[in-house]
C-alpha cells in the first residue's frame, strides 16, 4: 500500500483539485475517508475489501507464462490475467473499493461515467452487490457502439442516462456526471472509473487497483526468483496502468511501458479540433480538464479535441496526472501503437493463446509484436479486459482492413445470418 | 479593482451572456441591449469545450458561439468592439486561461484582459485552492478575482475564502449547474444569512429568470443578482425561429428592464439599517 499522504493532492505540478466550489467539501470529505478507511483501516474497511474482491471478485488472479508469445518473441512474456477478474476487466478493484467507501461514508446514491462501458459495468455490479441505487452516464455513441455492455447494466439494475451533449463519448459522460454530483452533492458519491479527476480520486482508483501488481510481484518473484525486466500495460485514463506499475515504481531495474492508443494518425486536425489518436502522454500538452492538472489532447487556445481509438476505453484526451508525471521524470516509458496494429494483435492473442482480449488490452500486444527487442528478457503484460464484449467492432474494423492474421468469416454468408 | 462601485448606490442587475452566442455581430448588439436595460456589471463568457458547471441552455450557447467561431483572441477583440459604459467580468474555464500566450501561467491572460478593459474575472473550475497564480496575475493587473459561494461553502472554507474575494461575491443560490427555475430555493436565503457579517458586495446567481426573483432575492439582503440562462433562453429561440437580431435585442432590453426593476423593488422592501 502506497505510503502518499492523503492530503497531498499533487504529483509533481500535476494533479490538484480544479472543480466548482460546489464540489469542494464532498472532496474534501472524500479525502478525509480515503485517509481513515483506505489508507489507516479504519473499521476493518481494507480488510472487507479485500475479502469481497477475493469472494465476489475471484482475486487473486493468475499470472500466467504464455508459451507461444514468449516462443515468439523469445522472451519470457507473463500475462496478469485482469481478464478473469469477476465482470471481465480489472475496472471492479476500483468500482468495488469506491462503492464500499460510499457505503462507510454513509452515501445513499452512486453515480459514474462510462466509456467502452467496463467501469460502467463494474460499477453496476458493485452497486448490486452491495445494495446501493446506481445511475450510469454514458455518451450516445459509445451506448450504440457498446449495447451488451449497456444491457449488463440494466440488468444489474442501474439506470443507464444518455448524455447527448458533443460528441457523446467519455469525455463528455464525465462531465455530465460532475453536473449531476454538483447537484447531488449532499447523499450521492462519484465513483469515477479511471485515475483521473480531482484529488483524491487519482490515488486513491490508484490504491484500489494496486493489488493488480501487489500480486503480479509476488507471483513473478515465486515463479521465477527475479523480477521481469519490463512491465507493460495499455493507457487510456491509465487506471490499468497504474494498477499494474504501482508496486514497481519503486523497482529501478524494471521498464515501465504505457502503451497508448496511436488511432488512426498521430496528426492532428487543429481546423476541426480532432487528434484521430488518443496518445495523451506521447503527444499532450500540460493543462488543466475534469479537475486535474495533466497532459491533455487540447489545441493552440486550450480547448479540448475530441480523440479517437478502435477501442472506447482509451478513446479520451486527457490521462491520469500521476503517469504524467512519471513521464516527465522518465520512470514510465511512453509509447503507442495504431488501430492496425491493435487489431492484428487482438487476433494473435486470441489464435495463438486463447485468449480473446479487450481491444484496449490488445494495444500493448501490438507494442510487444512491433518491438520485442525493447522489453529484455523477461516482460509481464497487464490482459485489463476480456474482449467479448468489442466482438462487434473487431469484426467489423477486421473486414475494413485485409488483415491476413483474421479469419474467414464468410460462414455468416454461407448461413444467411446477414450481420451479427 | 473596483467592481463594489456597481453596488454601491442600489442593488446591481448583473447580466450574463455567452459572448459570439449565436455570432460576434449579433452578440455585440445584445450586450449592448443589456447595458441600455440597466445592466450595472455584464459578464461575457468566453466558451470553453468541457463547461462542467454549466446547465443545458449555456452548454448550448457555448456550442453556438463556438462554432461562430468564438476563440480567447476574438474574445478580446469583441470586449474592444462594444459600446458600452458597463464594467465588464470574464467567465471562463481555467484551463483557457492557463493555455494563453507564449508565457507559462495565467499572467499573460490576464494582462491582455485588462489592456482591453476587463475588470474582473469569474472562473468556475477554481476553487480557492488552486487560486493563488491567478490571484496574484489579478493584483498586479489590478482586476478584481470573483469567488462563488456555494450552498455547500461554510465554516473555515467560507472564512478561507472571503479573505481572497475582491469585487464581489458570487451567491450560488442552489446546488447544481447553472439554468432558470421556477422558484427561488430556500438555500439562497441560508447562504445570505452565512455571508451576512461581511461587507463585500453578494451577488446571487443560479436559477434567476423573472424580476419577481430578482425582487425577493434583494429583499433577502443580496447586493445583485447575476442572471444567465434566462436571457441566454431569448437569445437561443430569437436564433431558431430565424428572429432579426434587433427584435431580439429590444426583447433583451426588456427582460432586463424587468429584472432590474425587480431588484430596486426587493431593495425598497429591504428592513433599513439603523442610520446614526
Amino acid at each position: 500500500m502506497s505510503t502518499d499522504d492523503a492530503y497531498d493532492p499533487k504529483f509533481g505540478e500535476y494533479g490538484g483539485q480544479y472543480v466548482p466550489e460546489a464540489l469542494m467539501p464532498a472532496i474534501e470529505e472524500l479525502t478525509d475517508a480515503y485517509q481513515r478507511y483506505v489508507l489507516e483501516n479504519e473499521d476493518g474497511f481494507m480488510d472487507e475489501f479485500r475479502e469481497r474482491l477475493a469472494d465476489f471478485g475471484g482475486r487473486p488472479t493468475p499470472l500466467q507464462y504464455a508459451d507461444q508469445l514468449s516462443a515468439r518473441y523469445d522472451t519470457d512474456v507473463y500475462l496478469k490475467r485482469e481478464d478473469l477478474l469477476h465482470g471481465g476487466a480489472h475496472k471492479l478493484n476500483n468500482a468495488l473499493g469506491q462503492v464500499l467507501l460510499a457505503k462507510y461514508m454513509g452515501k445513499e446514491r452512486i453515480i459514474a461515467e462510462t466509456g467502452a462501458g467496463q467501469h460502467g459495468t463494474a460499477t453496476a455490479m458493485a452497486a448490486a452487490h452491495l445494495d446501493m441505487p446506481c445511475e450510469i452516464y454514458m455518451g450516445e455513441t459509445d451506448i450504440a457502439r457498446q449495447r451488451p455492455n449497456v444491457f449488463r447494466m440494466r440488468i444489474n439494475g442501474s439506470e443507464v442516462n444518455p448524455v447527448t451533449v458533443g460528441r457523446g463519448t467519455l469525455k463528455e459522460a464525465i462531465s455530465e456526471t460532475m453536473r449531476d454530483w454538483a447537484t447531488t452533492v449532499e447523499n450521492t458519491h462519484y465513483v469515477i472509473g479511471s485515475i483521473v479527476g480531482p484529488h483524491p480520486f487519482p490515488k486513491m482508483v490508484r490504491d484500489f487497483h494496486s493489488v493488480i501488481s501487489e500480486e503480479a510481484r509476488k507471483q513473478m518473484l515465486e515463479t521465477t526468483g527475479d523480477l521481469p525486466d519490463t512491465v507493460m500495460a495499455c493507457a487510456g485514463g491509465g487506471s490499468n496502468t497504474m494498477g499494474m506499475f504501482a508496486e514497481f515504481i519503486d523497482d529501478p531495474e524494471v521498464d515501465l511501458y504505457a502503451v497508448e492508443a496511436g488511432g488512426s494518425s498521430l496528426q492532428v486536425d487543429e481546423e476541426e479540433g480532432v487528434a484521430p489518436n488518443s496518445a495523451t502522454l506521447s503527444t499532450g500538452d500540460e493543462g488543466v480538464l475534469h479537475g486535474a492538472r495533466t497532459k491533455l489532447l487540447q489545441d493552440s487556445d486550450g480547448q479540448i479535441m475530441e480523440s479517437h481509438s478502435v477501442s472506447s476505453g482509451l478513446d479520451y484526451a486527457g490521462v491520469g496526472p500521476e503517469l504524467a508525471h512519471l513521464v516527465d521524470e522518465d520512470r514510465v516509458t511512453p509509447v503507442n501503437v495504431d488501430d492496425d496494429a491493435a487489431l492484428e494483435a487482438f487476433h494473435r492473442l486470441s489464435q495463438d493463446e486463447g485468449i480473446i482480449p479487450a481491444l484496449e488490452t490488445a494495444h500493448a500486444f501490438g507494442y510487444l509484436e512491433e518491438h520485442p527487442e525493447a522489453v529484455g528478457d523477461s516482460v509481464i503484460i497487464n490482459v485489463s479486459g476480456r474482449g467479448d464484449k468489442d466482438l462487434e467492432i473487431a469484426i467489423e474494423e477486421t473486414a475494413k482492413r485485409d488483415l491476413d492474421i483474421a479469419p474467414d468469416m464468410s460462414i455468416f454468408e454461407r448461413v444467411g445470418g446477414g450481420g451479427l | 479593482m473596483g467592481l463594489e462601485r456597481a453596488f454601491a448606490d442600489e442593488p446591481a442587475f448583473v447580466p450574463y451572456l455567452a459572448a459570439g452566442d449565436p455570432s460576434y455581430e449579433a452578440s455585440k448588439q445584445y450586450v449592448e441591449a443589456l447595458a441600455r436595460g440597466g445592466a450595472d456589471v455584464i459578464e461575457l463568457g468566453l466558451p470553453f469545450s468541457e463547461p462542467i458547471a454549466e446547465g443545458k441552455t449555456i452548454q448550448n450557447a457555448i456550442v453556438r458561439s463556438l462554432e461562430a467561431g468564438m476563440t480567447p483572441d476574438r474574445f478580446f477583440e469583441f470586449v474592444t468592439d462594444l459600446d458600452v459604459d458597463v464594467p465588464l467580468v470574464c467567465m471562463t474555464y481555467y484551463n483557457l486561461i492557463y493555455q494563453y500566450g507564449s508565457e507559462e501561467g495565467p499572467r499573460p491572460f490576464v494582462e491582455k484582459a485588462a489592456a482591453v478593459g476587463i475588470e474582473g474575472l469569474v472562473v468556475p473550475d477554481l476553487p480557492g485552492e488552486e487560486a493563488g497564480p491567478l490571484r496574484r496575475a489579478c493584483d498586479e493587473f489590478d482586476l478584481d478575482l470573483v469567488f462563488i459561494v456555494a450552498p455547500t461553502t461554510k465554516g473555515d472554507r467560507l472564512e478561507r475564502m472571503l479573505e481572497q474575494v475582491s469585487g464581489y461575491v458570487y451567491v450560488q443560490a442552489r446546488l447544481g449547474v447553472t439554468g432558470a427555475r421556477e422558484d427561488v430555493d430556500d438555500a439562497t436565503e441560508e447562504s445570505l444569512a452565512r455571508l451576512a457579517d461581511w461587507d463585500v458586495p453578494k451577488a446571487v446567481g443560479f436559477g434567476i429568470k423573472t424580476g419577481d426573483h430578482a425582487k425577493r432575492i434583494v429583499s433577502a439582503g443580496a447586493d445583485g443578482v447575476i442572471v444567465g440562462s434566462a436571457l441566454v433562453d431569448i437569445v437561443a429561440e430569437g436564433h431558431e425561429d430565424g428572429d432579426p437580431v434587433d427584435e431580439v435585442a429590444d426583447r433583451l432590453e426588456a427582460k432586463a428592464r424587468e429584472l432590474k426593476d425587480g431588484a430596486l423593488r426587493g431593495a425598497a422592501e429591504r428592513p433599513q439599517p439603523e442610520r446614526t
